[in-house]
């Protein structure tokens, strides 16, 4: 090769082996990428629709149950995360543990423990709405003796009427967890209804709500323990004793409980707390999500696809200004580069729309269940992120096609 | 940049066979010296739109050998051509190829977009070019707001702006009335000839008439060579 300077008068660029490569820097890239969407805004928004329902359907799902558990948590939290839980262990051999009547007292002794309430089982009692009710229908009701703090230990009131008072300690008084009155279909705790418990008439005073800390709660029915010992010689053995400690020893008060509740056998004793099983419930409830994530992910797909057929056809038609492309220096890996990120960005802006539309939607859901707006953080990023790469995968065959046109094809087109 | 002896463009033996047997171009001899100016004539089919591809690296022959720029084209990669294609020639075409959603400036510049220059670099020069070609009043004008013969002088700006060894030109008056395609016929006439090789394929005789050296083809041949 010789130079003539009468050839290349005004030669700007450097001679060297690389002073005729073509090159397009990545922001001429961008630049040409958007040039093909903004001249055809209404396909473009189209054909990432599909992607956007995709996305937003899995952001909706994902910030639903994100709120969902944030109300869950919080809800855990207005109850208190300071309640723990005594009750008969198993033994080694099998059996049921029994707690011994002094655990009570000793343990309303404990420093850091801010109140107690225990319960005790009358055993082999039914409720019935009357006598000619066969006694195997219980309905799963259990009955327990309590002592009258116990909606203020477990943090929960009253549906209706009263809990146990003085005076349930001396007459025939019952009080209906929630879920017992729903199944003996009482409503109203108005001293004109009675049930039939044990071979005795209980009028009922009261309805609880639900105790969420311990739902067993709910359907269990509840007499004074005077009476309970006096109707059905119930044994000072509680059956369960609940505990609010200190917030700030909740741990240590958990480690003595054990010792106090038996001292001669602590083996014997099982202490929980029924927070913790809440949050664990809390946190493996984001699990339930997988399926509709699913299908989710099947309208991504079906996003994917309608991309990669409207880029088909989009190449289609500009084979025009592929062949102008290639005549003006474009390589065929510029060609399919251009198309690929055409793909890829068109699909992001569905996924932005889509993290949109997501939010949006567990925005009304959040406000319809009174509950708190959560999108996870990572929705923020993993959103347009999927939707590029999609995009990218969907430009995959159509770049390809684009770059393989045979330039003077083009031009004659 | 021309070849050793001085041809910046070469035909030897180049034959062109398309899919089914069509022979476009047979036996096609032919050598252009640096900054000579060149029409081909010819009746529709005889093969001078294959010849100009085929010069201009879009195409490659079936057989003989072309050198273009120096380059012998037969044993360069796709990409080398592109990057010949990117510095050294620029296409004036029948139908313009505008982009109609861009201006008049950046048609211009987008003629650069493969150099590898940074826009404000090409936006300069199409600038420059775009005055030179007598549209400095129309640079912010799309397409369809020009006339035929304006979008040919913006399709010509566009080639010329890069400063290419070699323009090609595939009827650039095909689209035009007589009295806009001599303006563009003499624009580049006077273009090319500030340093550029150029070849342009016509029907019209009178354009064909104002070349000095005129070739004309039948049945993918070369029949005559006529220089002035």
């Amino acid at each position: 090769m010789t130079s003539t300077a009468a050839t290349l008068p005004a030669e700007p660029k450097p001679s060297g082996p690389s002073a005729d490569t073509a090159r397009l820097p990545l922001r001429e890239l961008f630049g040409a990428a958007l040039q093909g969407l903004r001249t055809r805004p209404l396909r473009a928004a189209l054909s990432a629709l599909g992607i956007a329902i995709g996305i937003g359907a899995m952001v909706a799902v994902v910030g639903v149950s994100a709120s969902s558990q944030a109300q869950l948590l919080a809800t855990i939290d207005a109850l208190g995360t300071n309640l723990l839980t005594v009750s008969p262990g198993t033994s080694f051999s099998g059996s049921t543990e029994v707690l011994p009547d002094t655990s009570v007292p000793m343990i309303g002794h404990m420093s850091n423990v801010l109140r107690d309430a225990a319960i005790y089982q009358v055993p082999n009692a039914t409720v019935l709405r009357t006598p000619y009710v066969p006694s195997e229908e219980t309905g799963g009701i259990g009955v327990d003796a309590a002592g009258d703090n116990l909606p203020q230990v477990m943090s929960t009131s009253m549906s209706s009427g009263h809990f146990l008072d003085s005076v349930s300690g001396r007459y025939p008084e019952a009080v209906l967890g929630a879920q017992a009155a729903a199944t003996l279909q009482i409503t109203r705790a108005d001293g004109h209804v009675m049930v039939y418990l044990g071979n005795t008439w209980f009028v009922v005073v009261g309805i609880m709500k639900s105790a969420l800390l311990d739902t067993t709660l709910d359907s269990t029915v509840f007499v004074s323990l005077p009476v309970a010992e006096r109707l059905f010689q119930v044994a000072r053995n509680p059956s369960e004793i609940y505990v609010r400690a200190n917030q700030n020893d909740v741990i240590g008060v958990s480690n003595l409980l054990a010792p106090t509740a038996d001292p001669q056998d602590s083996s014997g004793v099982s202490v929980s707390r029924p927070s913790d099983v809440l949050e664990a419930r809390a946190a493996a409830k984001g699990q339930f999500t997988t399926l509709l994530l699913g299908l989710g992910a099947v309208a991504l797909l079906v996003g994917a696809i309608g991309i990669a057929n409207i880029m088909v056809i989009s190449v289609l038609e500009r084979r025009a200004e592929i062949g102008l492309r290639r005549a003006l220096g474009a390589k065929r890996i510029h060609i399919s580069a251009q198309f690929l990120t055409e793909s890829a960005l068109l699909a992001a802006l569905g996924g932005i729309v889509g993290l949109g539309l997501g939010a949006g939607a567990t925005e009304v859901y959040s406000l319809a269940q009174n509950e708190p707006f959560v999108v996870p953080l990572y929705a923020l990023v993993a959103a347009p992120t999927a939707g590029f790469l999609i995009g990218a995968l969907a430009g995959v065959y159509p770049a390809g096609k684009a770059a393989r046109l045979s330039p003077t094809e083009a031009l004659r087109a | 940049m021309s070849g050793a002896n001085g041809m910046v463009l070469a035909l030897d033996d180049v034959g062109k066979e398309y899919a089914g047997g069509v022979m476009a171009l047979r036996g096609v001899n032919l050598e252009v010296p640096a900054c000579d100016q060149m029409a081909v004539i010819g009746p529709s089919g005889s093969g001078k739109t294959t010849m100009l591809t085929i010069l201009g690296t879009l195409e490659r022959p079936t057989s003989g050998t072309v050198r273009v720029a120096g380059h012998d084209v037969g044993s360069a990669s796709d990409n080398e051509l592109a990057g010949l294609r990117a510095h050294r020639i620029g296409f004036v075409f029948q139908s313009f190829h505008l982009q109609e959603y861009m201006t008049a400036l950046d048609n211009v510049a987008n003629g650069m977009l493969y150099t590898g220059r940074p826009l404000h670099q090409r936006r300069d020069a199409a600038q420059v070019a775009l005055e030179r070609v007598g549209l400095g009043h129309r640079m912010t004008h799309r397409p369809p707001q020009l006339s035929g013969g304006e979008r040919q002088r913006v399709a010509i700006a566009r080639a010329l702006a890069k400063r290419p060894a070699i323009i090609l030109a595939d009827e650039p008056t095909g689209n035009l009335d007589s009295k806009s395609g001599g303006e563009v016929i003499s624009l580049l006439h006077e273009l090319a000839s500030d340093g550029a090789t150029l070849v342009l394929i016509t029907h019209d005789p009178t354009i064909a008439a104002s070349f000095h050296r005129r070739i004309r083809m039948h049945d993918g041949e070369i029949v005559a060579d006529e220089h002035e």
